[in-house]
Order: C-alpha cells, then sequence, then structure tokens
C-alpha cells in the first residue's frame, strides 16, 4: 500500500516538473491552442472511464459508467479536433483567399 | 462482443509510450511550425492508450464503453468542426467541463465499488477518490457556468449578493468536514457521499459566478488545471500511471498558464477570483475612476469622418493596428487584414500590436487574425512594438479599450493601474474604432479617447473597416 502510495507520489512530482518545463517557453501567440490542446489530453480520463464502465454492476453503475465515457470522448475528440483546426491556420501556409 | 487480451505488461508499456508522446507533443505545441505536428503525435498517443485499454484484461464488458465513445465522439466532432473561432474560449470550457464531468464519475464509481463489495475504504484510496470528486466536480459545474456567461445564456457580469463570500467559504468548509468524517469513518458511505458530491457540484457554480465574463480566460485556464488534477487523482485510485502522468502535465501547465495570464493583465489570482472585477463598475466605480470621469466631464471627444481617416491611414508611412475584443464580437478581422493589405500595397508599413490578454483567451487574438490570413510574423506582442509607436503615424485601434488606457501608466488610484499596456497614445495619430463611449471591462473611462492626437470612429466596426477600406480604394 505503502509503497504503491511512494511510486504513484513519485511519478506526480516529477511530472510536476516536466509538466512547468515544457510549457514555459511557448510563446504567447500559442497560448490558445496550448489550453486546447492540453486541454484534449486530460481526456485521458476516457481511460479510466473505460476501465469503470468495463465492469458494471447493475443498471445504476452502467448508466453513470457510460455517461463518464461520453464525456470522456467529448473531451478527447473534440479537444484534438478543436486544436488541429486552429493550428492549421498557423501552418505558415496561407490560403490564397486574399481579396482583390 | 470480445476482444483478445493483452499482458497486464504490454498495457502498461503501451501506457509509457502515450505518455512520452504526450509530451513530445505539448512539446512540440511550442513554435507555430511544429505545433500542428505535435497536435497529432499526441493525438497518436491518445488512441494508443484507448485501444489498449480496450484491449485490458479488466475489462469485461464492451457494449457500454464502445457505445459511449461512440456518442461522446461524434458530440465532440460536430461540435469542433462548426464551432465559429470567436466562440473558442467556451468551446473549450465544454470540452474541459465533460472532462472534470468525466473525472468525478470516476472517482464516485469507485467509491461505490467499495460500498458495494462492502469493504472498508483506505484512507489513501479515500483521500484519491474524494479529491477526483471535488476537484471533477467543481471543473464540470464551474466549466458550464464560464460557457454560459461568454455564450451570453449568463450574465456577462460578476454576480454578486450579501454574504457571498461567508457563503462560499462556509460551503467550502462543509465539504472538508463532511470529507474528513468520510475519511475518519472508513466504512463507505454512500448516503453522505452523494451529500458531498451535490456540495462539490455546488460550489463549482458559486464559485465562478462571482467572476465577470472579461476574467473567464483565466478561469477556464484555472479550470483546465483543475480537470487535469482530478484526472491525476483518478489515476492515484486506479493505479494508472498514463492517468497521474497526463492529468499532472495538464495540471502543472495549466497553473503556469493561469498564473502567466494574472501577470499579463498585473493582478493577482486572488483578485480575478474573489475580486468581483466588473461588477460594481457601471454603478459606483472605484472612487479612482470616479475621481476620473469627472476630470474627464468638460472635454470633448473629436469625431472623425470616413474619408479623413482613410487619408491619414492611406498617406502614413506607418500604421500599427490594435484589435481588441470589439473586431472579435463585430467578427471584422477578415475586413482589417484586407484593409492592411491595401495600405500595404500602397507602401505602408503595417504592424498588429497584440495585447496578451486581447480578446477572450491569451493568444486568442492570434487565433482570430491567423483565420484571416494574417501572417504571424506580423503580429508584434508588447514588448516588441511598444518601442514602435514613436515612429509611427497612425495608431489603429479596433475594438480595443481597457489596453490602451494610459491610466494604467499614470493614475495610482485606477483599478487598472500597473497593468501593461499599449503605448498608442505616442503615435503621432490615434484611430480609434469604437461602438459607443461605453467603458471596456474594467468599467472606467479611458483618457486616451480625450487626447487632443485622438479620432474617435463610431460605429460597428466591421461595418466601419468595410467603409474604410472603400474610401482607401477611391483615392
Amino acid at each position: 500500500m505503502l509503497e504503491q502510495l511512494l511510486t504513484d507520489l513519485t511519478i506526480f512530482i516529477l511530472a510536476i516538473f516536466v509538466g512547468y518545463e515544457i510549457i514555459s517557453k511557448v510563446p504567447v501567440i500559442l497560448h490558445t491552442p496550448l489550453m486546447s490542446g492540453t486541454n484534449a489530453i486530460h481526456g485521458i480520463v476516457l481511460v479510466g472511464a473505460m476501465l469503470v464502465a468495463g465492469t458494471p454492476e447493475g443498471p445504476f453503475v452502467t448508466a453513470l459508467g457510460f455517461l463518464a465515457v461520453v464525456l470522456g470522448a467529448i473531451n478527447v475528440v473534440g479537444g484534438f479536433l478543436v486544436t488541429d483546426r486552429m493550428l492549421q491556420m498557423f501552418a505558415g501556409k496561407p490560403r490564397d483567399t486574399r481579396g482583390s | 462482443m470480445s476482444f483478445p487480451h493483452l499482458s497486464a505488461n504490454l498495457v502498461r508499456a503501451a501506457y509509457l509510450v502515450a505518455s512520452v508522446l504526450f509530451i513530445i507533443g505539448i512539446k512540440r505545441l511550442s513554435s507555430p511550425k511544429s505545433a500542428r505536428q505535435g497536435n497529432t503525435l499526441a493525438s497518436v498517443g491518445m488512441l494508443l492508450a484507448i485501444v489498449v485499454t480496450l484491449l485490458d484484461r479488466q475489462i469485461v464488458s464492451y457494449g457500454t464503453i464502445l457505445a459511449g465513445i461512440l456518442v461522446g465522439g461524434l458530440i465532440g466532432a460536430v461540435a469542433a468542426r462548426r464551432v465559429a473561432m470567436t466562440a473558442m474560449p467556451q468551446m473549450v470550457a465544454l470540452f474541459n467541463g465533460s472532462g472534470g464531468g468525466a473525472a468525478a464519475i470516476v472517482s464516485s464509481l469507485e467509491y461505490l465499488a467499495f460500498a458495494r463489495a462492502g469493504l472498508p475504504v483506505p484512507p489513501v484510496a479515500q483521500v484519491t477518490i474524494l479529491l477526483g470528486a471535488l476537484i471533477g466536480a467543481i471543473s464540470f459545474t464551474g466549466s458550464i457556468v464560464a460557457f454560459g456567461k461568454l455564450q451570453g445564456l449568463v450574465t456577462e457580469r460578476a454576480v454578486t449578493y450579501p454574504l457571498q463570500k461567508p457563503i462560499n467559504l462556509l460551503l467550502f468548509m462543509g465539504i472538508l468536514a463532511v470529507s474528513g468524517w468520510l475519511v475518519a469513518q472508513g466504512s463507505p458511505s454512500p448516503m453522505v457521499y452523494a451529500w458531498f458530491a451535490g456540495a462539490s457540484l455546488l460550489f463549482g457554480i458559486l464559485f465562478v459566478i462571482p467572476i465577470g465574463g472579461g476574467d473567464m480566460p483565466v478561469v477556464i485556464s484555472l479550470l483546465n488545471s483543475f480537470t487535469g488534477l482530478a484526472t491525476a487523482a483518478t489515476g492515484f485510485s486506479l493505479h494508472n500511471y498514463v492517468l497521474i502522468i497526463s492529468g499532472t502535465l495538464v495540471g502543472a501547465s495549466g497553473t503556469l498558464l493561469t498564473y502567466l495570464m494574472c501577470r499579463a493583465m498585473n493582478r493577482p489570482i486572488t483578485n480575478v477570483l474573489f475580486g468581483a472585477f466588473g461588477a460594481t463598475a457601471k454603478v459606483a466605480g472605484p472612487a479612482g475612476a470616479a475621481a476620473g470621469a469627472a476630470g474627464l466631464a468638460g472635454k470633448a471627444v473629436r469625431d472623425v469622418s470616413i474619408e479623413d481617416a482613410a487619408t491619414m491611414l492611406a498617406y502614413a508611412r506607418k500604421v500599427i493596428i490594435i484589435p481588441g475584443y470589439g473586431l472579435a464580437v463585430a467578427q471584422a478581422q477578415h475586413g482589417v487584414r484586407e484593409l492592411a493589405d491595401l495600405l500595404k500595397s500602397r507602401g505602408v508599413e503595417v504592424k498588429y500590436a497584440i495585447h496578451p490578454v486581447a480578446g477572450r483567451m491569451p493568444g486568442h487574438m492570434n487565433v482570430l487574425l491567423a483565420e484571416a490570413n494574417v501572417p504571424y510574423t506580423e503580429l508584434y506582442d508588447l514588448d516588441a512594438i511598444n518601442p514602435e509607436f514613436d515612429s509611427a503615424d497612425v495608431a489603429l485601434v479596433i475594438g480595443a479599450n481597457d489596453v490602451v488606457n494610459p491610466a494604467a501608466r499614470n493614475d495610482t488610484g485606477s483599478p487598472i493601474y500597473g497593468m501593461p499596456i499599449l503605448d498608442a497614445d505616442k503615435a503621432q495619430h490615434v484611430i480609434i474604432s469604437k461602438r459607443s463611449m461605453k467603458p471596456g471591462f474594467a468599467g472606467i473611462e479611458n483618457e486616451l479617447f480625450y487626447d487632443p492626437k485622438a479620432m474617435m470612429l463610431f460605429g460597428d466596426a466591421k461595418d466601419s473597416v468595410a467603409k474604410l477600406i472603400q474610401a482607401v480604394k477611391a483615392l
């Protein structure tokens, strides 16, 4: 129990430092896609939702599990797609839709 | 339906690969050139994690999962495809709220699993379950309120009522007390847990309601990091490393981003969250603002005609455009780009000055201008552009207000004193396109409008820009 907790905590603490380091160099112009992109990444909670929804006991748990999977999937799919839509516009190769 | 099962070690190895892809993906987001690729890498990591989870031996029933992914995926895809770029902040809020809600439910189901098995909940599991549920629930309802405020479903103004802070504090202390009781109790008690969950959901609403619409970006960023932490907490209860790593990455980066946003406005996070900024501005206003307005009462603003404004722009050597939220609301970004192209074809040097909090999200203005095909090399941030106003003939302010208010520099009594601003007043001439004299989000008068160099171009931003384009062409 304690050993497990210490392993989890080690990973947690190290991830804090990694998260801080990789973000601190992002330029302001990319803050919105960054917020949206990291928002998609916490959609990983879908994995947790799948794990609890995959072992259902009774209709109440099944219903809640289903809801969790739906919410997680919205977060993942919507998050990545909307970020991609934004970043497409930063690609550097301007589409030629300019007016006369 | 059934799939072949993977060994637990293989699943863990795949989770490790997914975590690495997330880290590299976020890292790649730090440059406009590689950002899209970074997002793709992260989504590949996500797909990998989802597929191996489906093949995990713990999972015995697939129907619920596949149906859920299909429904949720469809909703997410349609929403992401349809949303207008100006509505991006509230879209991110909704996606974020979904994640928070999922984390809260996962934690609650973990708790129920103990109750059903009739087992006592070990203190560590109890704490991580309660944390995941509390933070996830706050993020869920808080994000929905933030969405409502940005979408105009709930008033944008900060909602305040008597005893607000004591009530919120009391509710929060109550939640902590119940949590403490649950941990001490050990044996699961679903009824008390339900009260705890309900109170957490309520707290999310009460937490965001008193914050004004203009501060929603900071709130969304904070709630984004909350969902990350709630996800990490579910990782602790499920002993799942990919949840801990990804949730924590988002928690840490979201916290840092929130801090950077507050710093750009020169307001401490406590002021954003508990200051009810923009609540009383219309009614009474802080003493400083009232005094400032009184001081300006005798002065008059100067109007400018479309033709005069067009002439000034067309014969300038250098024009700096300052876009604000008003531009986004009016959907004028395409027109502004067209005007800029027209000026450039006449040999005018055109640059865009982007304030860190322009728009409704940090970097939101950059996204809107990128949508209108403005090359990002023409966008300059505050530090880069401020020295250039001295040599600019015209500063064209479109739908921005507080970010060019010199009171932030001069008036120690002003609520925005100390906020870094764009030095529009240092240009030779300032043309301000604005709908009315209504104050901006901070609810204070802007002395720049009364500056002898300043000229007001009243009207809808999109409309004014279209007229400017015609007038410049006619020259």
